[in-house]
C-alpha cells in the first residue's frame, strides 16, 4: 500500500511540475496576474506530494519491506536505525527522490518567501524551477523507480555498502544536495531574469541569499565527505581527486565565484552577463556531476551503478536544460548592459580577479576530470589524471588568490588606492615575514621544505588581512572604544560574515600545507608490547582483542597506548572489521587530536606469528582543515541573517506597485 | 559596445562536451568498456603462487601448474552473486567439444570461508579442474584483482593473455574468449 502511495504522489507531482511550468510562464508572457499566481500553490502542492513519496520510501526503509526492490538491495533488518534511514539516499533511485524533494523545498521556499518579489519574476523562475523538477521525476518514474516491488519478497535484504555506514557519511549526501540543488535557485531566476531581459541590483539581491544557503551546505557537505575519507579510508589522506569528489568541487568553485560576482551587480550594476553565465554554468556544473557519477562515463571509488540507459536520460536532460539556457544566454546576453566603470584596481577590479581565477580553477578541474575521456577518444591513449596533475595547476591558481584575497575587502569601489592598502595591512605583512622566517628556521634543519613556509605565511598574511580589515571596519584602538563599540553593532552581519569565510579559508590553508608537508607515516609489524616512535609519542601494542561483534560486523581491535616523554596521552583503539551483509572489510582507524595535529592509527592484517601490520601516522595542522571549512560554513550563515536579506529590495518592490496600480 | 560573438562561446564548449560524452555513452551501450584502464599485467608472466586446495578430490592452484597448457584462472568467492550469474556459464564452456582437453579451468576461491566455499560448489556443482583458496585475498592482490568475478587468459608459457573483469556474458565467451582460445592452442 504504503509504496503504490509514494509511486502515486510522485506520477502527480509529475502532472503538477507540467502545469507549473506552462502556465505561470504564459501568464507571464501575456502579463495575466491569475495565470501567473498558479505557480505559488503549484510549488506549494509539489512539495507536499515530493514529501509524502519520500516519506513513503522512508517508512518501507523502517519498517524492512522487503518487497520493494530498493528496500531489498539497500538494507538489513541487522542495520542500526540510522543506517537503515541513511540508506533511503544510499542509492542511486533514493538519492534521486530526495534530489527532486529538495527542489520542491526550495520552491516552496519563493512561493512562501517570495511576496515581494515582482510577480513576473517569480512566475518565470517558479516555472523554470518546475521545468527541472519535470525532467528528474520523468527522470525517476522511467529508468529509476524506487517502489519497484518484487515478488516473492526476500526474507532479508542485501545490506548496505559498509563503508556508508557511516555517521559522516549518512548526512553527507543530503547536504550536497542542498547544495546541488541550492544553485537551481540562482540558475532558474538568471534563466527568469533573461527571459524578461533586465537584471538590476533587486535581482542580484534575491540571488544572493539563496547562493549563500546553496554554498554553506555545499561547504558543509563537501568537508563531510573530505573527513570521513579521512578517519575511514584508513590512508590518514583527507582528498583525493576522485572524479566524485571533483563533481562536487566544481560547483563549489563556480558557485563561490558567482557568491562574489552578485555583490558587484547589486553594489555596482555592472558585471551582468558573466553573473548570468556564472549562474548557469554552476548549476549546470551539478548537473554534469550527477550526469558523470550516474553513467559509468567515468570510474571512480564512489560511483553508484553505472547504466548506460541512465547516462542517455541525463544527458539529454543536461542537453535540454544546459543547452537551452546557454542558447538563451548567447541570444539575450548581449542586450545585459552593465552600469559602473571601474579602474582594474578597485573592489570590482578584485572581485573580478577573484571570478577569473575560480572560474579558471574549475575549468581546470573539469578538464583533469575529463581528460582521460578526450584521450581515450582522440587515441592518445588510455591514461589517469591524478593528484601530480592537480596539485601542478591547482596552487600557482590558489595562491594569488589567497593574496588578493586580504587585499581586496580594502580596496574601494570603483577606484583603489593599493598603496593606502598595504599601508593598512602593515602587520600583516610583517606577521607573514614573521611566520615564513620563523617556520623556515624551526623547520628548516629536519627537510621542512621551503614551500611549506611560504604556505603558512601565506595563511597568516590572509587571515591577519581578513582580522585588520575587520578592525579597520570598527576603527579598533583609534577612537575610543565605546565607538567601536557602537560601530561593532552598527557593521552589517554580511561584513562579519566575510571576514569569517576569509578567516575560514586562512585556516584551510594552512591545514593543507601541515598535512602536505610534515605527515609523518610508519608502516610496520608489530607484536604486543613492541613500541614505536612517531612525532615525539610513543606507541606501545598492548594487543589485540578479536571477535568483538558490533550490530553488523565482527572486529579486530587493537589496543595502542600512547605516552609523550613517559607521561600518558590517551589510548587508541583502531579496528578491523568484517560486515556480514555485504561480507566486506573495513578499517575504523583510531585518532587522538589535540587540534594542532593528529595521531592516526590503523591496524591491518595479521603476519601468522601473532604480529599485526600497524600503519601510524602524525598528521599535523590536518584538523584545521575541517574547523577552517566550519569556520568558512558560519560566516556564510552569518551573512545570510543580514538585515538587508530581511527587509527585501525596496526599490523593486516600489516599480512593481507601481506595475500593479496599471493592471 | 559589446560583440555578440563572446556570448556564443559557452554554447561552443558545451556542444563539444556533449559530443565525447555521446560518444563514450555510445561505446558503453555497446558492451565496450572503455573506462576501464587494461590491466599492466597483460602478455607479463602470471605471478608465483601456491594455493592449498579446497576440496579433498582436487589439487590446490598452484603457479607451477601453469606452464605447458592454456589456463583460464577464475576468482569467485560464495558471497559473490555476479559470480553465481557467472558459474552456469563456465560449466557450459567447460562441457564444450572443442574445450575438452585443451583448457585447464582453475578456480580461486577469494576471500571466502572454506566450507562456504565447498557448500556453494557441492549446490552448483564444480567445473574446476583444479581449485585453491585464497583466504586473505593476497594471490589477488598480486594479480591485480580488484573485485570478484575476475579471470585471466594464461598461455602454455604462462604468461596472462586477457583478463576479464566482471562475470562472462556469453558474448565476451563467443567474442572474445573463444577466438583468443583458437589462437593459443594452435
Amino acid at each position: 500500500m504504503i509504496p503504490e502511495l509514494g509511486q502515486f504522489a510522485l506520477i502527480i507531482a509529475l502532472f503538477v511540475t507540467l502545469v507549473q511550468s506552462v502556465v505561470p510562464l504564459v501568464g507571464a508572457v501575456r502579463g495575466d496576474r491569475a495565470w501567473m499566481e498558479v505557480a505559488r500553490p503549484a510549488a506549494l502542492a509539489q512539495f507536499a506530494l515530493m514529501a509524502t513519496a519520500f516519506g513513503a520510501l522512508m517508512s518501507c526503509y523502517v519498517t524492512s519491506d522487503f518487497s520493494v526492490l530498493n528496500v531489498v538491495q539497500n538494507s538489513h533488518t541487522d542495520k542500526p536505525m540510522l543506517y537503515k534511514i541513511s540508506g533511503v539516499w544510499g542509492n542511486h533511485e533514493g538519492s534521486m527522490l530526495l534530489w527532486v524533494l529538495i527542489l520542491s523545498i526550495y520552491g516552496m521556499a519563493v512561493s512562501v518567501f517570495g511576496g515581494n518579489l515582482p510577480p513576473g519574476l517569480r512566475a518565470r523562475a517558479l516555472s523554470v524551477q518546475a521545468m527541472i523538477a519535470f525532467g528528474f521525476l520523468l527522470f525517476i518514474l522511467l529508468t529509476s523507480n524506487p517502489f519497484t516491488r518484487v515478488d516473492p519478497a526476500p526474507l532479508n535484504g542485501d545490506g548496505l555498502n559498509p563503508l556508508l555506514q557511516d555517521p559522516g557519511l549518512a548526512f553527507h549526501p543530503p547536504f550536497l544536495y542542498l547544495g546541488y540543488v541550492g544553485f537551481s535557485m540562482a540558475f532558474s531566476f538568471a534563466i527568469a531574469a533573461l527571459m524578461e531581459g533586465r537584471v538590476d541590483a533587486a535581482w542580484a539581491r534575491w540571488v544572493r541569499p539563496w547562493t549563500l544557503v546553496a554554498w554553506c551546505a555545499l561547504t558543509l557537505g563537501i568537508a563531510m565527505g573530505s573527513w570521513w575519507a579521512y578517519y575511514t579510508l584508513g590512508w590518514g589522506g583527507w582528498w583525493y581527486w576522485d572524479p566524485v569528489e571533483n563533481a562536487s568541487f566544481m560547483p563549489w568553485l563556480s558557485g563561490t565565484a558567482l557568491l562574489h560576482s552578485s555583490i558587484v551587480v547589486e553594489k555596482r550594476d555592472t558585471l551582468k552577463a558573466w553573473t548570468i553565465l556564472l549562474a548557469i554554468v554552476t548549476f549546470s556544473l551539478s548537473l554534469l556531476g550527477t550526469f558523470l557519477v550516474r553513467s559509468g562515463v567515468l570510474t571512480s571509488v564512489h560511483s553508484f551503478a553505472a547504466d548506460p540507459a541512465r547516462g542517455v536520460f541525463v544527458l539529454a536532460l543536461l542537453v535540454v536544460v544546459t543547452g537551452g539556457s546557454l542558447i538563451l544566454f548567447a541570444v539575450r546576453g548581449p542586450s545585459l548592459k552593465g552600469g559602473g566603470l571601474f579602474t582594474p584596481l578597485s573592489r570590482e577590479g578584485a572581485l573580478l580577479l577573484n571570478n577569473v581565477l575560480m572560474s579558471t580553477a574549475a575549468g581546470t578541474v573539469l578538464l583533469g576530470t575529463l581528460y582521460p575521456l578526450f584521450a581515450d577518444a582522440l587515441d592518445l591513449g588510455k591514461v589517469s589524471v591524478g593528484p601530480p596533475f592537480f596539485n601542478a595547476v591547482f596552487i600557482p591558481l590558489m595562491v594569488p588568490m589567497a593574496v588578493t584575497m586580504a587585499v581586496a575587502p580594502l580596496l574601494s569601489w570603483k577606484r583603489g588606492d593599493l598603496a593606502g592598502v598595504f599601508g593598512r595591512l602593515k602587520l600583516g605583512i610583517v606577521a607573514t615575514v614573521v611566520v615564513v622566517v620563523a617556520t623556515w628556521l624551526l623547520k628548516g634543519g629536519d627537510a621542512g621544505p621551503l614551500w611549506a613556509a611560504f604556505g603558512l605565511g601565506l595563511a597568516t598574511w590572509l587571515f591577519v588581512g581578513a582580522v585588520m580589515e575587520w578592525a579597520d571596519r570598527v576603527r579598533l584602538f583609534r577612537v575610543p572604544f565605546s565607538e567601536t563599540l557602537e560601530r561593532l553593532v552598527r557593521l552589517p552581519r554580511s561584513a562579519y560574515g566575510m571576514t569569517l569565510a576569509h578567516a575560514g579559508v586562512a585556516v584551510v590553508i594552512a591545514g593543507i600545507t601541515g598535512s602536505a608537508a610534515w605527515t609523518v607515516e610508519k608502516i610496520q609489524v608489530m607484536h604486543p608490547g613492541d613500541v614505536v616512535t612517531v612525532s615525539g609519542y610513543d606507541l606501545r601494542l598492548d594487543g589485540t582483542e578479536d571477535g568483538i561483534v558490533g550490530p553488523n560486523y565482527m572486529a579486530l581491535r587493537a589496543h595502542f597506548s600512547v605516552t609523550r616523554d613517559g607521561k600518558p596521552v590517551t589510548d587508541l583503539y583502531p579496528e578491523k572489521r568484517m560486515y556480514r551483509q555485504p561480507p566486506r572489510p573495513t578499517t575504523d582507524a583510531a585518532i587522538h587530536t589535540n587540534f594542532i595535529g593528529d595521531l592516526y592509527a590503523v591496524i591491518g592484517d595479521a603476519d601468522g606469528t601473532g604480529g599485526y601490520v600497524t600503519r601510524l601516522y602524525f598528521n599535523p595542522l590536518v584538523p584545521w582543515i575541517f574547523i577552517g571549512a566550519v569556520i568558512m560554513v558560519i560566516g556564510g550563515l552569518v551573512s545570510l541573517t543580514d538585515r538587508r536579506y530581511r527587509v527585501g529590495a525596496p526599490l523593486r518592490t516600489a516599480r512593481a506597485s507601481v506595475a500593479k496600480g496599471r493592471v | 559596445m559589446m560583440r555578440r560573438w563572446p556570448t556564443f562561446l559557452p554554447i561552443g564548449v558545451f556542444a563539444v562536451l556533449v559530443c565525447f560524452f555521446a560518444w563514450r555513452l555510445v561505446l558503453i551501450t555497446r558492451g565496450d568498456a572503455p573506462n576501464l584502464i587494461p590491466s599492466v599485467m597483460i602478455d607479463k608472466p602470471a605471478p608465483a603462487f601456491d594455493l592449498p586446495p579446497l576440496v579433498l578430490d582436487r589439487p590446490g592452484a598452484t603457479g607451477a601448474a601453469l606452464t605447458g597448457k592454456v589456463t583460464l584462472i577464475n576468482f569467485f568467492s560464495s558471497w559473490c552473486i555476479p559470480c553465481r550469474a557467472e558459474h552456469p556459464l563456465l560449466i557450459d564452456l567447460m562441457n564444450r567439444s572443442e574445450i575438452k582437453g585443451r583448457l585447464v579451468l582453475m578456480g580461486i576461491d577469494y576471500k571466502d570461508k572454506p566450507e562456504d566455499g565447498r557448500g556453494w560448489l557441492n549446490r552448483l556443482s564444480n567445473p574446476y579442474e583444479v581449485i585453491g583458496m585464497d583466504r586473505d585475498g593476497r594471490v589477488g592482490i598480486d594479480f591485480g584483482v580488484y573485485g570478484v568475478p575476475e579471470s585471466y587468459l594464461i598461455d602454455r608459457q604462462g604468461r596472462i593473455r586477457y583478463k576479464q573483469v566482471g562475470p562472462f556474458t556469453p558474448e565476451d565467451i563467443q567474442g572474445k574468449l573463444l577466438p583468443l582460445l583458437a589462437e593459443l592452442s594452435k
